[in-house]
């Protein structure tokens, strides 16, 4: 085995890591199919391999499908390739990228000359101070390089690493951007901005360099994080750092787990959902499935073909637009899953021919009025979430009472035509279910959904009577991320 | 495939190329137009409207001397549009023709069915061209599922099989590119075919770089203004982010009113350019308007 090629090896060697790279990224739940597997190997034969940014492009190209994955694969990108550094070489290739990396940052310094400096070699320990000092010049000039040695000595000095500590790298980045206090060099930098221009600055001028600032900031972030991922990943091994990193892709992250940043993802997921959701529901509205024979229609077209009915014609039948009734809770505990099914339910209400919407904690409120004529769904949701009135003894979900009100107030107006979604996960704290009310809807509707935004294996366990209300539903659904929402809309219209 | 001689030799060689044509793209950008050379696959580029999807296109056929060829797909898009279609009149004719000269009808059904009585469609016509071709296929997100199919045997193979002739087989393979907007999932099929590019908003120093190419007379300054405050617009949550085009539309406009410097009153007065719905017009003259809301802290605390 001595003897084999040193090209051959090296290329086995790379189908090997792209193999483990391609079952990580499967792992993280990206579909990546054989005939792409095979693409990417082919991709890489034709790339520069010194050129990481190329070869993270070509990998991407031929890997990932969709847009909104591009996350998940730079992050298992980036635990997979970090070590291998600029020159992607297997085996030490790592050593010489930190060695340059290290040579890089000395010159830096030696560039940087000014302010006093303790002159130990490879920039071991500089203080706070000078750390800050730096850091304000690399975020002033936006200087890209400078940036990035910045943030390897800020996460030497703050972070507080230590080798095999079982924390995550959230913990490492808190403490140091804690230390570095972004905020208030943001505003020395406005203030220094400020000061420098000859007049002074409107409030588009501050805004603009407000936005300028911001993304270095945002930028050297990024770069924290990176080396923060190098440390950790040289410390615990790729796979393992892998799979704590693997987050799940927007369309399942859970409703009711989502971090705040996750959320933001979701809302920005949401908006192009909707529109391909309504672009579907038109569609399936206007190539329905083909009807009985429309005879006049044949009749007539055959007066081209000589009287032969050469082109027969069809009724398409127009399936009617249901009208939607949505009931809601927006108690704490499952808001944001209110929010974002109301969110796409307006969004394509143009495929209803009526949306009414209501939110209940343990009172019960109409709040329709709010979307009309609104053109910011978002804006009318967190109006929603502020205006309706909607509490009644103690702000603690109480269903049955709020069924009541509902029964009482609107029972009247749903007919035949109507389709009633229940959104909420039945949690009753122990009141009285009125499960008669839902017997009642069911009765005068045409359907009755309820939407559940918990786990089936949770569902009446503690006080979710979910089950009891499940009797006299048309359907019960479990929708806990984009993914299960989508489907049921779909469903829907 | 030994043969094959490549359209480009480096990533940089593309890059230039692409410049030298007035299209800024980025090492992505690059590197995929490169990778589809090298592999002979069709690129499917997704992304926001107005962001120079079809313009690459466009720009790489510009560039490389080759012929565009655009297929505009939309709803209803069927065979007889996109592929070939057999020229019904002039077979009618034929056969009229022959009906007294006692041929056998197998002749003339063999007559008929040839090259000659085929119309090409963009399709066809691409695989069959000599010259150098790039085939462009826009917004194949509009056609419906079912027609997508009718792509993947010239996307995968470079082929057509026509029944009543055979399979006609590309001469040479020619670049493809698939746009897309993303209105609808696209099938697997369609995607594994593909590279995937995903073409974003460019960031500051592009779409600087952008302007400066495409509005020629605009002073740098200006330029940059107007690439920021573009970039503060599109931090917005709005319903259309302004696009690329309508950002050199936004230019060109500034420099014909003769301005030099954008205050807040000119960028409010000329932002319909920018954004085209009212309601996100609204919003953004108000963002505009106050300060940021960190700022106003900062100095209410000097």
């Amino acid at each position: 085995m001595t003897d084999l090629h040193p090209e051959r090896a090296a290329g086995e060697a790379m189908t090997e890591l792209l193999a483990g790279f391609i079952q990580e990224l499967r792992q993280a739940g990206l579909p990546v199919s054989l005939t792409e597997n095979l693409d990417a190997m082919q991709a890489v034969k034709h790339i520069p391999l010194e050129d990481r940014e190329a070869f993270k492009y070509a990998l991407a190209a031929t890997l990932v499908k969709n847009n909104t994955h591009w996350r998940a694969f730079e992050t298992v990108f980036e635990v997979y390739f970090s070590l291998r550094g600029s020159q992607f070489r297997m085996g030490d290739g790592g050593d010489d990228a930190l060695a340059q990396l290290l040579e890089e940052l000395e010159q830096q310094e030696e560039m940087q000359g000014d302010g006093p400096r303790n002159g130990s070699g490879g920039g071991e320990s500089m203080t706070p101070e000078e750390i800050a000092e730096m850091l304000y010049k690399a975020l002033q000039r936006g200087d890209d390089a400078l940036m990035r040695a910045v943030a390897r000595q800020a996460v030497r000095r703050f972070a507080g690493m230590e080798p095999g500590r079982p924390v995550g790298g959230t913990y490492y980045l808190y403490r140091t951007l804690r230390n570095l206090d972004l905020d208030a060099v943001l505003e020395k930098l406005m203030n220094q901005a400020r000061q420098d221009s000859p007049e002074a600055l409107s409030p588009l001028e501050e805004r603009l360099e407000h936005d300028e600032y911001q993304s270095r900031i945002d930028q050297l972030k990024k770069e924290i994080e990176g080396e923060i991922r190098r440390a950790l990943v040289a410390d615990r091994g790729v796979e393992a750092m892998a799979r704590t990193l693997r987050k799940p892709l927007p369309e399942d992250v859970d409703f009711m787990h989502a971090s705040r940043e996750e959320m933001a993802s979701l809302r920005k997921a949401i908006y192009p959902l909707t529109r391909k959701l309504a672009v579907r529901l038109a569609r399936k509205r206007r190539h329905g499935r083909k009807g009985p024979l429309d005879f006049r229609n044949t009749v007539r077209h055959s007066l081209s073909y000589g009287g032969v009915p050469a082109e027969p014609k069809f009724k398409y039948p127009r399936p009617t637009k249901p009208e939607i009734f949505v009931i809601a809770d927006i108690s704490g505990s499952v808001a944001s899953f209110a929010r974002f099914t109301l969110h796409l339910v307006y969004a394509i209400s143009g495929q209803f021919s009526k949306v009414r919407a209501f939110v209940f904690i343990d009172g019960l409120d109409e709040v329709t009025r709010l979307f009309e004529g609104v053109d910011d769904i978002a804006e009318a949701v967190h109006r929603v979430n502020t205006e309706a009135d909607v509490v009644w003894v103690d702000g603690h979900s109480d269903y049955g009472h709020a069924f009541e009100v509902f029964w009482q107030r609107y029972g009247k107006e749903i007919s035949a035509k109507t389709t009633v979604m229940i959104l909420g996960d039945a949690r009753n704290n122990y009141h009285a279910s009125q499960a008669w009310v839902l017997k009642e809807i069911e009765k005068r509707a045409r359907h009755l959904y309820w939407l559940n935004p918990e786990p089936r294996s949770y569902w009446d366990t503690g006080d979710s009577i979910v089950g009891e209300y499940a009797n006299h539903c048309n359907g019960t659904f479990e929708c806990r991320n984009l993914r299960q929402l989508e489907k049921f809309v779909d469903y829907l219209a | 495939m030994a043969d094959q001689t490549y359209r480009f030799d480096s990533v940089a060689e593309v890059r230039e190329g692409l410049r030298s044509v007035d299209y800024l793209s980025d090492e992505g950008i690059a590197g995929i137009v490169y990778l589809a050379d090298r592999l002979g696959k069709p690129i499917l580029v997704e992304g926001p409207a107005g962001t120079g999807k079809t313009q690459l296109a466009k720009s790489v056929a510009e560039m490389s001397g080759a012929r565009l060829i655009r297929l505009q797909c939309y709803e209803g898009l069927d065979e007889s549009k996109a592929l070939f279609e057999w020229n019904y009149k002039k077979q009618l004719l034929r056969i009229q023709a022959e009906r007294g000269d006692g041929n056998a009808w197998e002749q003339i059904e063999d007559d008929i069915f040839s090259d000659e009585f085929l119309l090409t469609r963009p399709l066809l016509e691409a695989i069959t061209a000599d010259d150098p071709v790039v085939l462009l296929i826009d917004e194949v997100d509009r056609v419906e599922v079912e027609t997508e199919a009718l792509l993947l045997e010239i996307l995968s193979d470079y082929q057509v099989s026509i029944p009543e002739l055979g399979t006609i087989v590309a001469k040479q393979i020619p670049l493809v590119f698939l746009t897309s907007n993303n209105t609808r999932e696209l099938s697997e099929a369609l995607k594994r075919r593909c590279l995937f590019l995903h073409v974003d908003y460019p960031d500051l120093e592009r779409e600087k770089e952008i302007v400066l190419t495409k509005v020629p007379d605009i002073t740098d300054s200006l330029a940059d203004q107007v690439a920021r405050i573009v970039r503060s617009i599109r931090q917005l949550e709005l319903k259309k982010a302004p696009s690329v085009s309508e950002t050199i539309d936004w230019a060109r406009t500034l420099l014909l009113l003769g301005i030099e410097h954008v205050d807040a009153e000119t960028a409010k007065a000329t932002i319909n350019i920018l954004l085209k719905y009212q309601s996100d017009i609204t919003k953004a003259v108000r963002e505009l308007d106050q300060e940021h809301g960190t700022i106003q802290k900062a100095s209410a605390g000097k």
